[in-house]
């Protein structure tokens, strides 16, 4: 089964929609409430930083048979170092977003605690693509 | 906890229309403040209740995400009516108080509701 979605940029106050709706569609498939939550959680992160960082894009999100593998794609700036935006407390969102309740450095570590396995291809100035799995 | 003694400790309204037999069947095992949705999404447990100061849409999302019972809203905030729209189409319930957090927090753990101790995933 697979889904797409497309990440609005501009309108902050519908971004989760995608997370929403696949959390939605898991549930209604039985599936286990733990794996829900761990779907849930690192797909809506990875939502909110397309939509802050990325300026949009667009999601995969497949069930495959022993593993849900959820894909972003933006043509934002790109990650110019991976390591530091992977530390805990480190983020270059601006204070209108740390104003929303975000921007604490905190996404990309919650994705990684999350998901079982987590990819990141980045080029600076090109866009940003994460594809994380979570194990059925 | 009931919802419906988290309701009288707090002096709360109820935003999202629920009457009392609601609240007293809705049991909160644990709650959390904050204002800072990452820190909800890393540590908060379900069954939870959420304490913040922050009344955008993106709290009901989190709320969402983590599968969180109901929100207080502490300092006197009322949030826009699209937000509690969408709180009542996610089912999440909308609580708000005239106390600021620590108070808010404090009054709860003093009666028992607890948090989480220390930072653990699920």
């Amino acid at each position: 089964m697979h889904k797409y979605y497309k990440i609005d940029g501009k309108d902050f106050s519908i971004a989760g929609e995608a997370s929403s709706d696949f959390k939605t569609v898991l549930k209604k498939l039985g599936t286990p409430a733990e794996i829900v939550r761990k779907v849930a959680i690192a797909m809506y992160e990875a939502e909110i930083n397309t939509v802050i960082h990325g300026g949009g894009g667009e999601c995969d999100a497949a069930i495959e048979k022993d593993k849900i593998v959820i894909t972003f794609r933006d043509q934002g700036p790109g990650i110019a170092d991976i390591s530091l935006a992977m530390q805990e407390g480190y983020s270059t969102a601006n204070d209108k977003i740390r104003e929303l309740g975000f921007g604490a450095g905190m996404g990309l570590p919650n994705i990684q605690k999350y998901a079982d396995d987590m990819s990141i291809e980045t080029e600076v100035g090109k866009g940003t693509t994460v594809v994380l799995s979570i194990n059925l | 906890m009931l919802l419906s003694e988290i309701k009288t400790i707090l002096n709360a309204q109820v935003l999202t229309g629920e009457d009392d037999n609601v609240l007293e069947n809705t049991n909160i095992n644990t709650a959390c403040g904050s204002d800072l949705m990452s820190d909800v999404l890393a540590y908060v447990k379900d069954q939870s209740l959420l304490l913040t100061g922050l009344i955008n849409s993106q709290v009901i999302r989190t709320a969402e995400m983590m599968d969180i019972i109901a929100i207080c809203f502490v300092r006197g905030k009322s949030p826009a009516e699209d937000v509690i729209s969408l709180a009542k189409q996610k089912g999440v319930i909308i609580l708000a108080t005239d106390l600021p957090m620590y108070p808010a927090c404090g009054r709860l753990y003093q009666k028992g509701l607890r948090g989480r101790s220390h930072a653990q995933i699920l």
